[in-house]
């Protein structure tokens, strides 16, 4: 009897293996900075060309970088949300634009609106590298001492921020 | 003339993608360097792709850093130390062996030693059940219905 439902068993393990990776992302990759300090950066800013911004002035607090583009489709999706953001809740969200031209991304800005704080000049994309972008948006919670403790690649949805997101944001600011 | 248009077209496009990758100026050794280097590494945007071969944005980009810091020195174990630390070991075509690559690694050859120990007991078993048909003590009735086999095959 054993012997006949050997295969039975394996054969539904294999079914099982293969169901579950049918509804897996194969795009989604796990971030190999989550737990690890965020890259060190000093860029020019984008409405202030002559001051840089760099992470190492947020120590203290619980922020969100957004890697975006102008020429990014799927950065309008999650633009709206960030609007709302800025206008109800004080998370601060500030953007980093990822190999863009200055003029298309102000363009952009005052065209669906501008949820930053301020936006940070990536052209040549190497401090995207060392954040491991490899597609935007992608966006990262980075806490009190500097560290990388979320990273979503895509754009944000209303509830992934719900159960993600707030929920994160919330329990590192104590 | 429209053949030899579509010849210049087709020619244009090769001498694109052959420069996007190497610069004819710059050293054999690090050229040969770059492109095996490169052959093993995934690209993160189109995943099926090499970042040698990809023409994706971020893998050109790669492609200029690899190529920085092979210029600076950096040896290959370096760069790819420094393209795991933000990519993780999906940017490697070859992961290494580690705990949880164990699986991955020994997988196929523990499938195959599996495989080989059920193969050898199904041989086994059908030569048991064979081997139980005893030539010597056949009855009458099985010589006689042998013979008439035999008999009839003959005929044909």
């Amino acid at each position: 009897m054993v012997r006949y439902l050997v295969p039975v068993i394996v054969f539904a393990a294999l079914i099982g293996v293969f169901y579950v990776a049918l509804y897996k992302d194969p795009t989604e990759l796990p971030s190999a900075l989550i737990g690890k300090p965020a890259p060190e950066f000093n860029l020019t800013r984008l409405f202030k060309p002559d001051e840089h911004f760099s992470p190492d002035t947020m120590k203290g607090k619980v922020w969100i970088l957004n890697v975006w583009a102008s020429w990014c489709e799927s950065c309008r999706y999650e633009n709206p949300l960030f609007l709302q953001l800025a206008s109800t809740s004080d998370v601060p969200v500030y953007g980093l634009n990822y190999k863009d031209k200055p003029e298309d991304a102000k363009q952009w800005l005052e065209q669906y609106g501008n949820p930053y704080k301020l936006v940070a000049v990536d052209a040549n994309g190497y401090v995207g590298i060392n954040f491991g972008i490899y597609g935007v948006p992608e966006s990262f919670i980075i806490d009190k001492q500097g560290i990388i403790r979320l990273r979503h690649a895509g754009p944000i949805t209303r509830e992934i921020w719900r159960k993600d997101f707030l929920p994160l944001i919330k329990e590192l600011r104590g | 003339m429209r053949n030899i248009l579509l010849l210049c077209i087709f020619l244009t496009g090769f001498s694109t993608t052959v420069f996007a990758k190497t610069t004819s100026l710059e050293d054999p050794a690090i050229q040969d360097r770059f492109k095996a280097l490169t052959s093993q590494l995934r690209c993160l945007k189109c995943q099926n792709m090499t970042i040698y071969d990809s023409q994706a944005g971020l893998a050109d980009d790669l492609r200029k850093q690899i190529r920085e810091q092979m210029h600076e020195g950096k040896t290959d174990d370096q760069i790819v130390a420094y393209l795991v630390a933000r990519y993780g070991d999906f940017v490697r075509y070859k992961p290494p062996m580690e705990a949880k690559t164990v699986l991955l690694w020994v997988g196929p050859f523990l499938f195959m030693l599996i495989g080989g120990v059920m193969l050898v007991r199904y041989i086994k078993i059908r030569r048991n059940e064979a081997g139980n048909t005893d030539v010597e003590n056949i009855s009458e009735e099985e010589h006689l219905l042998a013979r008439k086999l035999l008999e009839e095959g003959g005929d044909k």
